[in-house]
């Protein structure tokens, strides 16, 4: 399906996407009693404390996120991705980083977990983060800035 | 044993979920950031997906005693909007918007494109490193 206004958009793959997300994220709230917020995971994962999840559980979660991409590569015989130059990759990663420890979260913890709690907390942090990176794109193109 | 087999399910389902969707294409998360110049909404679409579904996992949550695998809940309590909390975000959105990457699809893109991957997954972790040093000296 293609929306007329929007050649670019891929609403159907989208929508099926984010259905396994939501999917996932419900077998880890209904299976263990947890937010599947993936920034929270990885920390835990690396020793960094946060949720209370056992760190072999976190481990599994995170290992889980690259073999799901892995399946759907193999199985769609390839995956498009284009990527910033290194030094911008590290410039984001950091700001990634730290952003999402002192925001309690990123675009799953808050973005879908929260929203759909309809938690004050992660509805404050995603329309900021959404709004930051908008805003970020915007200033990138007016400097013509391109690293993709 | 039954928390691992939870989790590498809940993982493998949101990195298919994230690949399926296009998410794991830093230009199509920026192009949805880019929303003065060739906006692609998508993201938009797997959004709204996963808070569906996840909105009905929320109804489930109070007929619940217990989680089906573990012995109690463990969800956020806190409510308070603090500076922090929107700094911290502001911050992230930042970084999202450079590279059109956030932590899921930089973690899941590690099979797609190693290298550059790898770079973004370890700056973040050293972020998050920096964050628990500054915090554990002051």
């Amino acid at each position: 399906m293609m929306l007329p206004s929007f050649p670019e958009a891929a609403p159907l793959a989208g929508l099926a996407g984010g259905v396994l997300i939501g999917l996932a994220a419900a077998v880890m709230l209904l299976g263990l009693g947890r937010i599947a917020g993936v920034s929270g995971l990885a920390a835990k994962a690396v020793g960094l404390g946060g949720s209370g999840i056992a760190r072999s559980g976190a481990w599994m979660f995170v290992i889980g996120l690259p073999l799901g991409a892995l399946i759907v590569m193999l199985a769609s015989g390839g995956l498009e991705a284009s990527f910033a130059s290194p030094v911008t990759l590290a410039i984001a990663g950091l700001a990634v980083g730290v952003g999402t420890r002192l925001g309690s979260g990123c675009t799953s913890g808050h973005g879908v977990c929260g929203v759909s709690r309809l938690s004050g907390r992660s509805i404050v942090a995603t329309l900021t983060f959404m709004a930051t990176g908008i805003a970020t794109v915007a200033i990138m193109n007016a400097l013509w800035l391109e690293v993709l | 044993m039954r928390t691992a087999l939870t989790s590498i399910v809940s993982g493998v389902l949101f990195g298919a979920g994230l690949a399926l969707g296009g998410m794991t294409d830093p230009a199509r998360v920026r192009g949805f950031l880019d929303i003065f110049g060739d906006w692609d909404p998508t993201l938009a679409f797997v959004m709204g997906g996963a808070v569906i579904v996840m909105a009905i996992a929320w109804r489930i949550v109070p007929r619940l005693a217990e989680p089906i695998f573990a012995g109690e809940f463990h969800l956020p309590t806190k409510s308070d909007l603090t500076p922090r909390l929107v700094g911290g975000a502001a911050l992230f959105g930042i970084g999202w918007g450079i590279a059109g990457l956030c932590p899921g699809p930089g973690i899941a893109a590690l099979v797609i494109e190693p290298a550059a991957a790898a770079i973004f997954v370890v700056s973040m972790l050293a972020g998050m490193v920096f964050v628990r040093l500054f915090e554990g000296a002051s």
